[in-house]
Parts: C-alpha cells; structure tokens; sequence
C-alpha cells in the first residue's frame, strides 16, 4: 500500500514550521542580531504563510522547467539570427540600458535576500527568502545569456558591470539597491519585496516585455516573461510580508508606513527611466507610460492601498504629485538624456514624425504645449548641422541622483529645486519627495556617492569630460555614445537589412 | 470597486487556463495585449483545477500555473483545488 500523499498545506506546514528548532545553548538575539533594531515587533513568528505554500521540491521542479523552455528558446533566437527581427536598430538602446542598469539590480537582490534570509527568526520567512535570492541569481543569469547574444552584433554591451559601478546616470539604480541593501532586514522587505515588487516592478516587467515581443525581441520578451513568473510570486510574498507585520503590532505601523512613502518615493523616481524606454525607445508602442502607470499604478496600487486601510495604512506621501508626473516625466528624462547624448552608453535619437504624432495623441494635455516645441527645435538645429550637446555636467538631486532636470509640476517650464542644510553643507533635491527622505535620514544620505561630485573632486580620473567616459567608465567614444544617426550600430543594421 | 487581475504568457497552454476562468468568472474581462493575456474581474477571481483539467483533457497541478502566470494582484489564496485571487472590500 502506498503512503498517503500530503497536500499542499501539510507539506508547507511540514517544510516550514518543524525546520525549525529551540536554541538550547545559543542566545537567541546573538543568533538573529538585526531582528529589533528598527523597532519592529514580532510577537510570532509562525503567522508568517507563504499563499503559495511553495516547498523545496515544487520549488526545484517547476523552475527546471521554467528553465528549459527559456534556454531552448536562447538557442533559437541565437541560431536564427533574432538580433535581425527587432523592429529597427534604435531598440536595443532599451536593452543596454536593461542589461547595465537592471541586471545588476537582480544580483544586487539575490546578495539581498541571501543576507536578509539569514537574519529572520521565522523559518517560514527564511525559506521565502531563500528561494527569492536564488531566482534572483537565476534572473540575472538569464539576462546575460540573453543579451550576450545582442553583444556579438551591436555596441555599449561590452563592459556593463564596470558600468553599473562608475556611469553616472547608472548611479540612479545602483544607489538604489545600495539604499536598500544598506537599511535594515524588515525595512530591506518593505522596499524590495513590499514597494517595490509589488507596486512597481509590473510597470517594467509587464508593458516593457510585452513591448519588447511587439518589437520582435523573442528573447527580451521570454526571459522577462520567465523572470515575471518569478516575481508573481514575490508580489505575493510581498502582500503577505506586509500584513504580517501589521498584524504582529500596533507599533509596526507607523513604521511600515514611513518605509512606504520612502520606498514609493525612491522607486518611482527610479522608474522615471522606463517611463522614457516606454514612450521613446519603443518603435512599436504598446501602451504610453501614462497608460501603464494608470492601470499598473494607479488601479492596481489603489485597489491594494484600499484593502490595506484597515491596517491603518494610507496612500503612500507624495502619491498627488505622481498623478501630475505621469503627464511629464518620460518627456523630461528623454530630454535629459538626448542633452547629454555624449556622455551615455546607448544612442539617442529625435522621435520620427509619427512618433511625435503618438506622442500627441498620448499626451494631449502636455505633449504639445510642451514638448513637442522642443523637439521642432532640436530636428530643425540637426538639419542646419547644429545638434547641440550639453557641455556642463549637471547638478544631482543628492537622494535619487537624477540630474536636476525635472520640473514642477503646476508649471512645467520651471525647473524644480529644493535644497536642506545639514551640519553647514547644503544638499540639493530634484522634488519635496526627495527632500523629505534625505531630512529623515541625512546622515545616511550625505555620504551618496554622487557622480558628478566624485568627478569634479578628482575622483574619476582625467581633467576632461571626454577622458572620464573614455578612460574611467570605459566607453568607446564614437561607438557606443552619441545620436544613433551615423553611429556604427545604425551602419551595420543598414548594411543586414541591404539599405546602406 | 477594486479589481484583481491575473496575466498569463499567451502560449497553448494558458489558452485552456483562460477558457476555464471564462467559464468559472463569467463577468471577467480578458484583454489580449502581445505575447500576454490579462484577465480582470471586480473583487474575485478563481482558478479551479478541476475546470482547467477538463478543458486540457489531462491532470493539471494548481502549482503549473507559475509556468506561464507573468503577474498577479489581489489576495491570493491557493490549495490543491484552485488559486483565488480578492480584495477585502
């Protein structure tokens, strides 16, 4: 006769419950030192329920399985040429930006979960994190299989680790990760798994991927689809983390709540970039960034903050000014990057006639009052020979280290500039957002490593510009930077596609 | 009025999971968009195994759906028998 099989929950119970054991010799505080430091109660531990009730078997079998489909379709895209069927060179300008600005994100949050999942009590919570830092790693090594393959064929993939740590606009997800990493566990899950998994990462791993198949990249689209099974679940970890600890104590929610207006605030400034990689960098356009952030933002946020009221949780601070942003802020950043075109790792380009029509159509209350104009302006000094690069390296908001370009919101065409004074220095802040998180933590914020400073301290090397993206960041000035037009990329896909 | 919301990568096998919530949500919308299927619904949505089983014509494990499930929100819910998805409303 065999044995009865367990279900699901048995087996959950079994994994995560009697794993654990009493510390008979060892004191249980020196065992899990950073378990009270920042004021969270937990009175018991074993509350803590994965819905999923994922156990270790389940875990290994389905992710073989996710595997196998994701590399058998690798070896496809790589053997049919997948590099020719995106829609136009221009693309894979995302993709540099994906491979040296979030996939060293990934790595940053397999290191995370791995130390967090240490410094738990909970054996239910240490297994969660424990299998969160292995897909984790299992995500940034998919990526770099991935794009490795788009390395063979175009510029600006070559160096992206050394990249990640030293570029400046790339200082703005590193900072990030660092932020977070550098906080304690409990407020290491809000940000990852709580603020940011399960109220941003969707505006990335969603409509991008689902662009990047509308753009014809087979293998963006399948391992952001692959790692997006993953952080369905981790969204849900995410709720559950979050309801856990306001049920565990009342004095975990004031809190909680602070971590997420600090959390929302930092990601969605951080997210300011692929607002740009949506509504600039896709020649085949799914939805706008305005679009994507009302559905995956503003209707699945809303639905989310609701049913947290009970808790006593609000809307996270500054969430009125998001509502204003998502009208300008992708404008903003491409500005941004089209100014400092020289200094980046990936090409940029003046949206085509139609693109600037979409744009209208999608922005009807700002694109052509506002930026339109600007983007007349810049086609019509290109055609006279006079694209104008900006010279002057500018001014960081010293909390997300945006470049100090975006604007206030009621009048766009002032910039915005907010400062706090700290033990006789000055700080500048790109919005009330990121002036709020430096003046609740300034001793944190004022050792950011911010790009700019570092370089105009000696800290970069050479006494150029030009010397520090060359010799410092390692570009390869003239390939990898500068406008698509008359780039080598653009060269070579003119020659594939048999039009140069 | 909150929505949950689950999206599936648009494969062949999704197409059977899609049809069993259609028959088991029936005021659910489903909205195709490229290489995805999202499918909505007020409050409430299920994902019974015994449907999913029949449409497929095979066994079907609850925890399969993680192989194509790309993005989920609301409250999940899950045993041996369906996955729900709900808001406390």
């Amino acid at each position: 006769m065999s044995a009865k099989k367990l279900n699901l929950k048995d087996k959950y119970r079994l994994l995560t419950r009697d794993l654990d054991w009493e510390y008979s010799y060892v004191d249980r505080k020196k065992a899990f030192p950073y378990e009270e430091f920042e004021g969270i109660k937990i009175t018991d531990w074993s509350k803590w329920e994965d819905p999923f009730r994922l156990t270790m078997d389940a875990y290994w079998k389905y992710q073989a399985e996710k595997e196998k489909k994701l590399y058998a379709i690798f070896d496809a895209f790589a053997q049919n040429n997948g590099h020719l069927n995106v829609t136009d060179a221009r693309y894979v300008n995302a993709i540099k930006i994906f491979l040296t600005g979030v996939s060293p994100l990934e790595y940053q949050a397999y290191q995370g979960y791995a130390h967090v999942g240490r410094q738990f009590g909970g054996a239910g919570a240490r297994v969660a994190c424990q299998m969160q830092s292995i897909d984790e790693l299992r995500h940034v090594q998919t990526q770099i299989h991935a794009m490795s393959h788009y390395n063979k064929y175009f510029d600006g993939f070559q160096d992206w680790t050394h990249m990640h740590d030293r570029v400046w606009y790339l200082s703005v997800p590193k900072s990030f990760f660092d932020d977070a990493r550098s906080a304690g566990p409990f407020e290491f899950l809000i940000a990852i798994s709580f603020s940011f998994e399960y109220v941003l990462t969707n505006l990335l791993f969603v409509p991008f991927m689902s662009g990047a198949a509308h753009n014809g990249d087979m293998a963006t689209c399948t391992f952001g689809f692959s790692a997006q099974s993953d952080e369905a679940r981790h969204m849900t970890l995410g709720l559950e983390i979050i309801k856990f600890l306001l049920e565990q104590h009342e004095d975990n929610v004031p809190i909680v709540q602070k971590w997420i207006d600090k959390w929302f605030w930092r990601g969605t400034r951080l997210l300011s970039i692929v607002a740009m990689m949506m509504d600039y960098m896709l020649p085949n356009k799914v939805m706008s960034w305005k679009e994507a952030w009302e559905v995956y933002f503003e209707e699945a946020g809303g639905a989310l903050f609701k049913d947290l009221a009970r808790y006593g949780i609000r809307m996270p601070k500054f969430v009125e000014v998001t509502e204003k942003e998502k009208e300008h802020v992708s404008h903003q950043a491409w500005w941004i990057f089209y100014n400092y075109g020289h200094a980046a790792g990936f090409h940029t380009w003046i949206p085509s006639d139609e693109e600037l029509d979409w744009l209208s159509e999608k922005y009807p209350d700002t694109f052509d009052k506002y930026y339109r104009p600007r983007w007349e302006l810049a086609k019509k000094m290109e055609a006279e020979g006079k694209r104008f690069y900006s010279q002057a390296l500018p001014q960081l908001c010293t909390t997300c280290q945006i470049p100090m370009g975006f604007t206030e919101m009621d009048d766009p065409t002032q910039i915005a500039y907010r400062s706090s004074d700290y033990e006789g220095e000055k700080y500048h802040f790109c919005s009330d957002g990121c002036k709020h998180i430096f003046d609740e933590e300034p001793e944190k914020y004022v050792q950011s490593w911010l790009p700019v400073h570092q370089i105009y301290q000696g800290n970069c090397g050479g006494a150029s510009v030009e010397e520090v993206l060359r010799d410092y960041y390692k570009l390869n000035l003239g390939a990898d930077n500068l406008d698509i037009k008359g780039s080598p990329d653009e060269q070579r896909w003119k020659e594939w596609k048999g039009v140069a | 009025m909150s929505k949950v919301y689950i999206a599936l990568q648009d494969n062949d096998e999704s197409r059977y999971i899609i049809e069993a919530i259609e028959q088991d949500n029936l005021d659910a919308t489903v909205i195709h968009q490229p290489a995805m299927i999202r499918i909505e619904n007020e409050n409430y949505l299920v994902v019974k195994r015994e449907t999913v089983e029949e449409k497929m014509g095979r066994d079907w494990n609850v925890q399969e759906l993680h192989l194509n499930l790309i993005t989920l929100g609301g409250n999940v819910d899950e045993d041996d028998d369906q996955l729900s998805l709900s808001w406390n409303v």
